[in-house]
């Protein structure tokens, strides 16, 4: 990071001369200043202050949607921390004798005593459990929506790709801290969970029966996988989360934030609301909104009835049994597989009822991970974007985007094939066969559709650019001919409309030693699947052009500047 | 975008020294004659910037809405203190958990608004515009940087040396192998193929109730019925949990024509009393949905489905494998008793579940 | 071959859904098979099960004539009017429906006292509906169809109390029934457009007699699988829930992770996008 500063150059020298009355010296204010030099004479920390106190951060909503999140895992870090103080992560057999009635006198582990124990017997301790849960799902819902945010837009592009990657790596760690906490309270509904894991590393060829030996140490379901996973859930998976999202808040910093284009908003400048105090704030009073809205959720709504669940136990099992819902699309996956495919090959054993659903499960979760560096390496553009794109004016990533959520979405949805089926009376079996249509068709047809859609809308824009809105107002000319006026646009709005990227679909060229390499085929073409069909931006002469038919038109008419 | 802009650098702004490096725009088309940014509109005031009055009244309101997050705080303070829990009584967590919820809930709510009304009443809404520097470090920097390393480099003969370096780098490598063979023993010594093999069920063994583990009598399992069953010896064993999660069996009773048993196994049921193994050969979870007008087995789980009548086989949904039978017959006394122990492992598949 | 009462529940349960299965053969075809499977099944247990009353240490206490003869006739017109379409007007069965021969007054009153019977319209099973007679003349219809042959007889109602052992009917409930009808009675799916369904609301003595007589696709659980008393501990369970609220506060249908994820997307999520929405917007 270039460490010139340039804020003087684009603001007023001093902050305090901007529009706001000199700050009037409170009583507080000699103490503070006294603080202030204690502290910056051991720290340096004006250099900080001056740096990040006045650094501006553009105002949209979707621009909050990260910080959703990572006010969420505060919560969930707090909430999780009270928690810590009361639970047992022991599978130690104990018989319940707390104040659950439904469940006196069963045997069940320490972990569960102790999970029932936080919810019936400490005031506020089944709050905390509620809060914990709830903030934990909001948690992965808003990184969820957060990223379609940064995808649609285009924000993970140069310089940003990085930050984008450790992104998806904190999602990683997410569903991993969610997956762990599902099972630590070792009820009937996160024990048969449990199971489906062991058998879905059993079918994992060669290893699958040591990985799960190892992870259970022993059979399932032993006596040791509820304190490992705590000891991930709890010190491993933490830290890497912590240090994951130091590294993607740093990078945001160094990176500023992106703006939507704009008037006045360039690549080269960011428009928006200081961080002291205008930012601070909102992003200060927008952590305890969210922190209100899980307590609240928390207080009115129960989550994860444990005590219904009772005591994990091999026989039985409930009906409707699904993991959280980050972890649907998985399981929806593995509903998904036709009978029978477990094959026999020279004596081993091959479930490709369990391995086929884990490829397509990577595959999606990989081009995830790599598709701004897959973007970059069609487009071959190396400039920084600053800017972002809306979703119309990139139409092939839209429509990949769209066609992603498709996949992801009818494997999440084949989680609860039997909810739907009872729900809207359905056969369970008919709801699974159109899962499977939609899973392997559906994402071509979004892909398409939103295509299309996007191209559509562009020519929209286009046609309102060149023409300007219909204002509804029928003239009639002098040849007696009628037609309807067009307000032309001003120039904010036009700007809006003409200002986006554009590119082309790559030519295949010999390179410096006149060959044509198999790569850069590969590059042409998806370039071509990217690129090919493509709405320009309106250019000034096509503008000029448009205007001359209409002033010919309509005599007096209110004209463009151009 | 970008390419509108780089040439139309804005509004006075000193464009940074280090940015004007020209990089590939790659396939982007970049126009030649680019519209012109129009630059920030004019900044509207709020009602709070020219009426007094009202921004009076907003400070007023932020104020109430912080004296309003004490007095909730307070609440909840008052709702913990007040709302006791009886033990088994769930009512009274009920009433806890809402009221210390609404209390800390409501406090942090308007703590919340406060601030955000704050600023957006208050706080100077002009939007206020910063350059970005390239995220590149200055040609100057960089120079410096590698020289840093060459300097490294050079002190330490890491390049030179290559004796040192590739030691080190085998001794990095080797220094983690420690880290992976420890743990080994996360499992016990034994390999677990031979233990998966293995249930309680054995010759002789009786078929008892779950989780009661009485005895069934054949006669006593009539049509239609389906007895959720453990071995009798499971309540005695060290393993409990394990053992279950291998030995758990449902017994349904079919008119013994509708079964259509495969060669070798016409004896491994009795006057139509079939025992499957209840754990689903897809992922495991417990198949016991025993439909006895379709004599359909379905996994609540993943939604395998299969037919009793015909050797439990898989009709449905993404399990391979016929759920394991377990013969049974009864003993002198009429129980029903096992013939042996599973002739296949239970359970999902793994590698070597086929080898002998 | 040895058949016994309760081998006749399981008949009468199968009736049940007999019909629903043979008319939805018509539109699916494939169900043919399933149908004809059935009705062998109703054929063999209807002639073979008279005789075999009392060999049997099985179950479910059997009344044939506690009834008086008046009800029983007045059962037969109700019968004839209003059942005898499907199962014949002598109760022995017709393609449409099932013998109704030895399934006695428990399964009359579970199929009618819950609107099941009459059927409405064939479908995958039978569906609560309202209730369609008088509680006189359901008794009166058990009374015939008890004449009929032997079979369960309504439950005693100190077992319909809800005043067992919660623990011990909530472990039994988790062992036998929640795998169909989920760990808090919500209910669920079965194969094909079948479901179980949720157990909210249900009158003990309708949650007694469907384990007792496996009406449709649910198992027959005898008293020798699960005793009186423990069905009563488990009537005591599910009423436990009923009185018992969650302490957690709303429920949202008990219906799992399923319904707390879609809670969290629209709602949760929802209010707080809604807010961000607010709090970037610009004040006038």
């Amino acid at each position: 990071m270039i460490t010139t500063t340039t804020t003087t150059e684009s603001q007023p020298t001093s902050y305090a001369e901007q529009g706001n009355a000199p700050v009037r010296p409170a009583k507080g204010m000699k103490f503070m200043g006294a603080a202030a030099n204690y502290v910056d004479e051991r720290t340096s920390i004006s250099g900080l202050v001056k740096e990040v106190g006045r650094k501006i951060f553009p105002d949209h909503w979707s621009f909050m949607l990260g910080e959703v999140a990572l006010y969420s895992f505060v919560v969930i870090l707090l909430s999780g921390t009270f928690l810590t103080f009361f639970f047992q992560p022991s599978m130690a057999e104990v018989t319940y004798n707390g104040s659950y009635v439904p469940l006196k006198g069963i045997d069940m582990s320490a972990a569960m005593q102790s999970a029932l124990n936080i919810s019936f017997d400490i005031r506020g301790g089944l709050l905390f459990r509620q809060i914990h849960h709830w903030a934990a799902l909001l948690f992965i819902a808003a990184i969820g929506l957060h990223m379609l945010r940064i995808y649609f837009t285009g924000a993970f592009r140069k310089p940003r790709e990085i930050n984008w990657f450790i992104g998806f790596v904190l999602f990683i760690l997410a569903l991993a801290e969610g997956f762990t906490g599902y099972s630590l309270p070792d009820d009937l509904l996160s024990g048969n969970g449990l199971r489906i894991i062991d058998g879905m590393v059993k079918g994992i060829p060669v290893i699958g029966v040591w990985i799960s030996y190892l992870l259970f140490g022993g059979e399932f379901p032993g006596t040791a996988v509820v304190s490992r996973l705590y000891s991930l859930h709890i010190m491993l998976l933490p830290a890497l989360l912590i240090a994951m999202l130091g590294a993607h808040l740093l990078l945001l910093i160094i990176n500023k934030h992106t703006q939507f284009a704009g008037p006045g908003k360039t690549n080269n400048n960011v428009v928006g609301v200081p961080v002291m105090p205008v930012f601070a704030a909102k992003a200060g009073g927008f952590f305890f909104i969210v922190f209100g809205v899980i307590v609240l959720i928390a207080s009115l709504f129960t989550i994860n009835p444990i005590w219904n669940y009772g005591p994990y136990d091999p026989s039985p099992v409930s009906a409707g049994t699904q993991p959280d819902w980050y972890i649907g699309f998985a399981d929806g996956a593995l509903r998904l597989a036709p009978p029978h495919w477990e094959v026999v090959w020279g004596g081993y054993t091959v479930s490709f009822n369990i391995l086929v659903p884990i490829v397509v499960l990577m595959g999606l979760l990989a081009t995830v991970a790599f598709y701004p560096f897959i973007e970059g390496w069609v487009t071959g553009d190396k400039r920084e974007h600053h800017i972002l794109d809306r979703p119309r004016n990139a139409p092939t990533r839209t429509a990949i985007g769209a066609a992603l959520m498709t996949l992801y979405a009818a494997l999440w949805a084949a989680a609860s094939s039997d909810l739907m089926a009872t729900h809207f009376k359905l056969s369970l079996n008919q709801v699974i066969h159109v899962m499977q249509f939609l899973t392997v068709i559906g994402p071509f047809i979004a892909f398409w559709i939103t295509k299309r859609v996007c191209l559509a809308l562009q020519k929209k824009d286009r046609e309102i650019v060149l023409h300007g809105h219909e204002s509804g107002r029928i003239v009639r000319l002098p040849g007696g001919e009628y037609i309807e006026v067009h307000e032309p646009l001003t120039d904010y709005e036009r700007w809006n409309l003409v200002s986006y990227n554009e590119y082309e679909p790559l030519m295949v060229r010999p390179n410096a030693r006149g060959v044509v390499t198999p790569i850069e085929r590969i590059r042409a073409s998806v370039s071509g699947f990217f690129f090919e069909d493509r709405i320009s931006p309106v250019t000034k002469a096509e503008i000029e052009a448009a205007h001359h038919d209409s002033h010919a038109e309509i005599d007096g008419g209110p004209g463009g500047k151009h | 975008m970008a390419d509108h802009d780089d040439e139309t650098p804005q509004a006075g702004s000193a464009v940074e020294k280090s940015e004007p490096l020209k990089v590939s725009a790659g396939t982007a088309v970049i126009p030649t004659d680019p519209f012109e940014n129009p630059g920030e509109p004019a900044h509207h005031l709020r009602v709070t910037d020219i009426d007094p009055v009202e921004e009076k009244k907003a400070a007023r309101q932020v104020s109430t809405l912080f004296f309003a997050s004490i007095v909730f705080s307070c609440l909840a303070v008052a709702a913990y203190i007040a709302f006791p829990i009886t033990p088994g009584d769930t009512g009274s967590i009920r009433l806890n958990n809402l009221f210390l919820g609404l209390g800390i809930a409501l406090g942090l709510l308007a703590i919340g608004i406060g601030a955000v009304h704050w600023s957006k009443t208050i706080m100077p809404a002009r939007e206020i515009t910063e350059m970005r520097h390239g995220t590149r470090g200055s040609d100057a920097t960089r120079a410096k940087a590698a020289e840093v390393f060459e300097l490294g480099n050079k002190e330490s003969g890491f390049g030179r040396r290559s004796l040192i370096r590739n030691s080190l780098f085998g001794a990095l490598f080797a220094f983690i192998l420690p880290g992976v063979v420890i743990f080994r023993d996360l499992g016990p010594k034994v390999d677990p193929n031979v233990v998966l093999r293995h249930t309680l069920w054995k010759k002789g063994m009786h078929l008892t109730l779950d989780p009661s583990g009485t005895r069934i009598k054949a006669a006593d399992v009539t049509l239609g019925s389906a007895f959720h069953v453990i071995p009798e010896s499971l309540l005695e064993s060290e393993d409990l949990l394990e053992e279950k999660a291998k030995a758990a069996v449902l017994v349904m009773r079919l008119n013994p024509d509708d079964l259509n048993e495969p060669e070798g196994r016409e004896n491994w049921q009795y006057n139509g009393i079939v025992a499957y193994s209840k754990i689903c050969t897809h992922v495991g979870c417990p198949v016991a949905l025993y439909e006895q007008q379709t004599h359909h087995l379905l996994c609540p789980c993943h939604q395998s489905t299969f037919d009793v009548t015909d050797n439990c086989k898989v009709i449905f949904g993404p399990a391979s494998r016929p759920l394991p039978q377990l013969p049974i017959t009864v003993d002198a006394e009429g129980y029903l008793v096992a013939q042996s122990d599973f002739h296949e492992p239970v359970g999902p598949s793994f590698w070597e579940r086929d080898r002998a | 071959m040895k058949i016994s009462p309760s081998a006749k529940l399981a008949s009468s349960a199968t009736k049940g859904a007999r019909k629903s299965v043979g008319a939805k053969s018509k539109r699916t075809g494939r169900r043919s098979p399933l149908a004809t499977v059935s009705l062998i099944v109703v054929g063999l247990l209807t002639t073979g099960g008279a005789y075999a009353l009392f060999t049997s240490t099985a179950t479910a206490e059997t009344s044939t004539s506690s009834n008086s003869q008046a009800t029983v006739n007045e059962g037969k017109k109700l019968f004839a009017a209003n059942c005898a379409t499907c199962h014949n007007v002598n109760g022995s069965g017709t393609e449409a429906g099932p013998s109704l021969v030895g399934v006695g007054e428990a399964s009359v009153d579970f199929q009618v006292g819950t609107g099941r019977m009459p059927a409405a319209a064939n479908g995958p099973q039978a569906l609560k509906k309202p209730v369609q007679f008088t509680n006189e003349d359901i008794q009166a219809m058990a009374a015939y169809v008890a004449s009929l042959g032997t079979g369960p007889s309504e439950p005693e109602t100190k077992y319909l109390q809800a005043n067992g052992d919660t623990a011990k009917g909530a472990e039994l409930f988790r062992i036998n029934c929640a795998m169909c009808h989920n760990v808090a009675g919500a209910g669920g799916a079965l194969t094909q457009g079948k479901f179980a369904p949720a157990l909210k609301g249900v009158t003990s003595k309708h949650i007694y007699e469907a384990m007792l007589t496996g009406p449709q696709n649910m198992p027959v659980f005898n008293d020798l699988n699960i005793t009186p008393q423990e069905k009563a501990d488990i009537i005591t369970y599910l009423k436990y829930l009923e009185k018992n609220p969650s302490p957690g506060g709303f429920e949202l249908g008990n219906l799992g992770p399923v319904s707390e994820g879609l809670f969290i997307w629209i709602f949760g999520l929802g209010a707080i996008v809604a807010i961000t929405v607010w709090l970037t917007a610009r004040s006038n």
